[in-house]
């Protein structure tokens, strides 16, 4: 089915409202006109400068620190705006909810001839009311500043955000976004190092040999690009603005967590991972030795391969013996192998060889990663190849980040 | 995978020795049956067998009338012979009585040096010291997805209306397809515990292209995690029940509407389950179910479709436990090939999918008797045909639980195949009119069916004075057929579309069943004598008139001999209470030109054209229709140097010409008129058989050897006779060559339906477009 790409919950648990405290020392905005660059001679936005994805589940938040505030902009800079810059730069966590990636920051960026660092930040989509309402009461609308917001979350508070906080959003499409997003931060690379990775011997996920390798994304085109938010869109990347959804699938992140919660009780994303981790879920899923004694010779099917998700759990009596831990793992299992199969198809009837994952729910999953790396290589017999990318969730965010320089630009 | 998921539940396994069965009518000709297979799924055990069946057959016999030729001596003897016809028997029954049903066949099983027994299915080892211990024979197991594949082609080949669409909303939610004369390649996705996807691309090729783990297990195994909910079935209610927008995450919970520059509408799942995720609160058990209903048949049909698509493939057939029936499962899957392809894959259901792998292992079992070289047809009388398991579809539901399913296929002693002269054999419908979506004519027609069933029955008892038990026979056909009829009633889609065809045909399988395989074998020969002492006169006063004159009176005497039909209830009633109604008589009853559909001037025209090169003739009635309005006329066609090939129906159907009789009469006819006579001698007239014994006519399914002569000759003119042939069936049927098609409408109901009366005559004369130049182009020549 049609699916909402992009985003995935992380934190999430209490339905409460978005805390105030998120961004508690925020000071009033004030009023602040476009500046004139010193170093250049167009125009860039007014600081702040913000990227959005509002997704199904997460909030995906990108902000620009400029480094390279001279003294003079120093002292023209409001205060307000520089305790923003204080607040999001000094912590990690905003309120109960909020969180900023470090370890994915990058550093010393120059855009619109500004040198500075790019923050990653997220909070959970039912928060976004709580936001809003803080935008209105720190009048965030006195700023001018242009909002650049994407994934289906622009369209569904754009309304909230006039009417509550004043703020016209600039809606821009989310698979525009995702891939300028993408291709942006694959071209700067990650601090030094290339952002981009793949497993070595995917083969064989268990041992100690496949391991993590970087690569750079060097001539990226075609590229099959598999997002993973909630839900799943897959796409066929043949250039910068010549991409095609080639289709989406609604077993996504949001399915996993969803199943996870019902079947295990467990409130978060890192819970269920975690229980994941320590669960087996050849105890969930029937193999096809349990069906055949062993392989399926006339198929080529391996003994070891999952003949039916969750097949033994038409039995009572393993429906009643079953881990909370197994059931995690076979939902995991599940899901990504499903997602595998479907990248797969699309990329052989796409004539693709490169399939790149992106989206949140590869966030801290590496029993996915491997096995999707496994299930591209294994399937493909060699062909196919699976790559990730550092910054998973963020593209989308980043990409509308940059719409509003170029918007600016455009002025 | 293929494997059918196996239930550990202990229920299922405790045999269940109370129930009896009704021996004779399940398990039917068990006395000389062999070459038995099984299948044993997670609930459900198929068996199929092969016997052979004695059954009566009409013959008739020409007496030596060289010697003396008295008024008195009928024209042909007629007798009853026993002839043996084989037949396959499968049986479907759950598993609980596979014990029970093990007995009976032992204790039934007499005249068998059988000595094994193909085995496939998940359960098929666990039932094995079971079966080898009562039955005395060897389990030998076979491939389960290469049994599926051979029972799959076999359906596909032998069974008109195999394969369905599935419409939910739509009056009929069966929508049969035609046959397509070659049914490779395909695609069948077998959705089991899991899902294997196999492309077939010949009776034995074929491979496994893919699969998934996300099959039926998954929505049982997930669901009765999710619901506590044990049964597959409860899963499935529960799910039709459900509502999965409190479960799912639509787009327009993340867009606020529709996802617009893709083309998303707000309604679509963006993420399944992706609201249970974000919200403490309780989830119904209905929604759960279908939330996960929806996720499963979703993710099985975007598969499939990418595979149909990598492939090159339109024809994707869905089968396996997870699809068997449910029109819940039906439905979500057509839905979402539907949604992924963008209609242009249609999802394709099997009206026997459930015998699929036991057709298969007994197919591989018989491999030595090649029974892929003959023609098979479902015997209808004792199928029990396509029941839904619905309880919104089937209010009797509840009650098939622990009921019998029967398939019972016969071999066909010719081999059929489609008339060459079809101008586009995969879009030809042999049937006017689709009973099962028009339900005023299926109610119509069901009540008409069943009136004349007195008459049926009394005419049985008639045709056979000499045996007193022909009543009680008769009374049982009239039980079964009504039965039948009552079945029809309820479940239109039982054998496929529901046709004045079909309804003929079940009548004359039952008629068979109950041993009458020729009620009117008397009637017929009374009026064949009868005509045949007019034949000569009626040439004569036909030759005394002028060219233009005779040609209207061969269509005249045509059509008024083709009032005289046995079928039409309106007819049968006058000539049963007025048997003195004759020829003249019908005369006068045809409706004066113009008629109905009147293209006789078109005829007439090219009539005064150059002959055509050979005439193949779908003939009707016996008595005058055959003698008085069919010789004449195609002595005439013969006159005219045009070569005929008359085709009649291999058995007995109504009061039909069969092939055995048109020999006899052809045989009187040529001795006493030399123009028939040198025909017959130069090979410029020749009788083959249709293949058939329907009343009506499919063009589809044809004798080999017709096709074989049909082609040979070069035919250039088809012409079909009859209510049955021409009107019932084939009145839209598009032929590459020209086509006359030719009929009195008996039927007062039908009459109006086609905007005419009673005793309304129906003169189509087509020539298709291609061909017209020809004819528009002749120079006349005039006749002598």
């Amino acid at each position: 089915m049609a699916t909402k790409p992009s985003s995935f919950v992380a934190e999430q648990t209490h339905c409460c409202e978005f805390k105030t405290t998120l961004f508690l020392s925020l000071p009033i905005f004030l009023n602040l006109p476009i500046n004139l660059s010193k170093h250049l001679l167009f125009p860039v936005p007014a600081f702040p400068w913000f990227g959005m994805d509002i997704g199904g589940t997460l909030v995906k938040l990108v902000y620009f620190e400029p480094k390279d505030i001279t003294a003079e902009e120093e002292q023209e800079e409001v205060e307000n705006l520089k305790s923003i810059r204080h607040y999001l730069t000094s912590n990690v966590a905003y309120g109960d909810t909020g969180i900023r990636d470090v370890h994915l920051e990058l550093k010393n960026l120059t855009m619109c001839g500004r040198k500075g660092n790019l923050h990653f930040i997220r909070f959970p989509t039912q928060d976004m009311l709580g936001f809003i309402q803080m935008g209105r009461d720190k009048n965030f609308s006195s700023l001018h500043t242009t909002l650049c917001a994407t994934g289906g979350g622009a369209y569904k508070f754009e309304d909230d955000f006039r009417t509550i906080a004043n703020l016209e959003l600039q809606k821009l499409d989310e698979l525009d976004c995702l891939i300028q997003g993408l291709l942006y931060v694959d071209s700067v690379g990650f601090n030094g190092h290339p952002k981009c990775y793949f497993f070595e011997n995917p083969s064989d996920p268990e041992s100690e040999n496949c391991v993590k390798r970087a690569c750079c994304l060097d001539n990226p085109f075609p590229m099959l690009l598999v997002n993973i938010g909630s839900g799943v869109s897959v796409l066929a990347v043949y250039s910068k603005d010549n991409y095609k959804r080639v289709t989406g699938t609604s077993l996504g992140g949001g399915t996993f967590l969803g199943l996870c919660c019902l079947l295990t009780g467990c409130e978060t994303f890192e819970e269920a991972l975690e229980m994941a981790a320590k669960g087996d879920s050849s105890n969930v899923d029937k193999l096809v030795k349990d069906i055949y004694g062993g392989d399926y010779e006339r198929f080529g099917l391996q003994g070891s391969a999952v003949a039916s998700s969750f097949g033994h759990m038409m039995s009572k009596e393993k429906r009643v013996s079953i881990s909370k831990e197994d059931l995690a793992r076979a939902t995991l299992v599940t899901i990504t192998n499903n997602i595998g199969s479907i990248a797969r198809m699309c990329a052989v009837n796409e004539k693709i060889e490169r399939v790149v994952f992106v989206g949140n729910f590869l966030r801290i999953n590496t029993v996915s990663t491997k096995l999707l790396a496994y299930a591209m290589d294994f399937w493909s017999k060699g062909q196919l190849k699976a790559l990730f990318l550092e910054h998973e969730g963020y593209f989308g965010a980043v990409g509308a980040f940059l719409e509003l320089l170029r918007t600016t630009d455009d002025l | 995978m293929a494997a059918e998921s196996e239930r550990v539940d202990r229920s299922s396994h405790s045999m269940d020795k109370s129930i009896t069965l009704p021996p004779n009518e399940i398990f039917r000709n068990l006395e000389n049956a062999k070459r038995f297979a099984i299948d044993i799924g997670g609930s459900l055990t198929k068996l199929a067998y092969y016997s052979t069946v004695q059954h009566k057959v009409a013959k008739v016999r020409s007496f030596d009338h060289t010697a003396k030729d008295t008024e008195d001596d009928p024209l042909y003897e007629i007798s009853m012979q026993e002839e043996i016809l084989a037949r396959l028997h499968f049986i479907k029954f759950e598993n609980a009585y596979i014990e029970t049903c093990l007995d009976f066949i032992k204790d039934h099983l007499v005249n068998t040096d059988t000595k094994v027994i193909k085995a496939t299915g998940g359960g098929a080892h666990k039932f094995k010291d079971l079966i080898e211990k009562k039955l005395k024979l060897r389990v030998d197991k076979e491939d389960e997805m290469t049994c599926l594949i051979k029972g799959c082609n076999f359906v596909l080949r032998n069974i008109p209306h195999e394969a369905f669409v599935y419409v939910k909303h739509a009056d009929s939610e069966f929508r049969f397809q035609n046959t397509h004369p070659d049914i490779f390649p395909y695609l069948l996705i077998n959705i089991g515990s899991g899902v294997s996807i196999i492309k077939v691309e010949s009776e034995d090729t074929f491979e496994r292209v893919g699969g998934s783990s996300i099959g039926g297990g998954t929505f049982w195994g997930l669901g009765a995690l999710l619901t506590k909910t044990k049964r597959f079935d409860e899963l499935l209610q529960l799910a039709s029940k459900g509502q999965h927008t409190s479960v799912d995450m639509l787009v327009k919970d993340i867009y606020g509407g529709s996802y617009g520059s893709l083309g998303l509408t707000g309604d679509l799942i963006a993420s399944s389950f992706g609201k249970s995720a974000t919200a403490d609160k309780e989830f119904s058990k209905e929604d759960m179910a279908k939330s996960l209903l929806h996720m499963i048949s979703n993710d099985i049909g975007q598969l499939a479709c990418l595979y149909a698509r990598l492939h090159n493939l339109t024809r994707v057939y869905f089968g396996g436990f997870f699809i068997r029936g449910h029109p819940v499962t039906m439905h979500t899957i057509t839905y979402s090939i539907n949604f992924f392809t963008k209609g242009e894959v249609q999802a394709l259901f099997l009206r026997h999918e459930g015998y699929l792998g036991t057709i298969g292992a007994f197919l591989k079992g018989a491999e030595e008797d090649n029974p892929n070289q003959y023609s098979w047809g479902e015997n209808y009388a004792g199928s029990s045909g396509l029941m839904s398991t619905s309880p919104d579809l089937n209010p009797m539901q509840r009650a098939r639980s622990g009921t019998f399913d029967m398939l019972e296929m016969d071999r066909l002693e010719r081999q059929l195949v489609n008339l060459p002269l079809l101008q586009d054999p995969s879009s030809y419908v042999p049937d006017t009119v689709d009973l099962s979506e028009d339900a005023l004519a299926r109610e119509y027609w069901l009540y008409c069916f069943e009136e004349a069933l007195d008459g049926v029955v009394k005419r049985a008892v008639a045709s056979q004075p000499d045996l007193p038990e022909a009543a009680e026979r008769a009374e049982k056909f009239r039980h079964k057929y009504l039965h039948k009829l009552q079945t029809l009633r309820h479940q239109p889609f039982a054998y496929g579309s529901l046709t004045v065809r079909s309804l003929l045909d079940t009548r004359e399988h039952c008629l068979n069943e109950f041993n009458f395989p020729d009620p009117y074998s008397k009637i017929k020969q009374r009026e064949n004598d009868m005509a045949l002492k007019y034949f000569q006169k009626a040439v004569k006063s036909l030759e005394e008139l002028s060219w233009e004159q005779r040609q209207f009176a061969l269509v005249r005497g045509l059509l008024a001999g083709n009032v005289f039909d046995w079928g039409a209830k309106a007819v049968s009633d006058v000539l049963e209470s007025d048997p003195e109604f004759g020829f003249e008589q019908a005369k006068r009853q045809l409706e004066e030109r113009p008629w109905l559909v009147d293209a006789y001037d078109q005829w007439l025209e090219r009539l005064k054209g150059p002959p055509h090169k050979c005439a193949l003739f779908f003939v009707d009635n016996s008595g005058i229709d055959i003698i008085l309005g069919v010789f004449p006329f195609v002595r005439e066609l013969l006159c005219r140097g045009t070569e005929v090939v008359l085709a009649s129906n291999s058995s007995p159907a109504l009061n039909d010409v069969t092939n055995n009789e048109l020999q006899i009469l052809t045989e009187r006819i040529a001795a006493m008129d030399s123009v028939i006579r040198s025909a017959v001698k130069e090979d410029r007239l020749t009788l083959v058989q249709s293949g058939s014994s329907s009343p009506c006519l499919d063009l589809s399914r044809l004798d080999k050897v017709l096709a074989g002569v049909v082609r040979e000759r070069h035919t250039d003119l088809v012409i079909i006779e009859g209510m049955g042939r021409a009107i019932h069936t084939n009145y839209y049927a598009m032929l590459s060559c020209e086509s006359l098609k030719m009929a009195v409408i008996k039927n007062s109901w039908l009459a109006d339906r086609l905007g005419g009366k009673l005793f309304s005559v129906v003169f189509k004369y087509e020539v298709p477009p291609d061909k017209k130049h020809t004819t528009l182009d002749h120079v006349p020549v005039t006749p002598s």
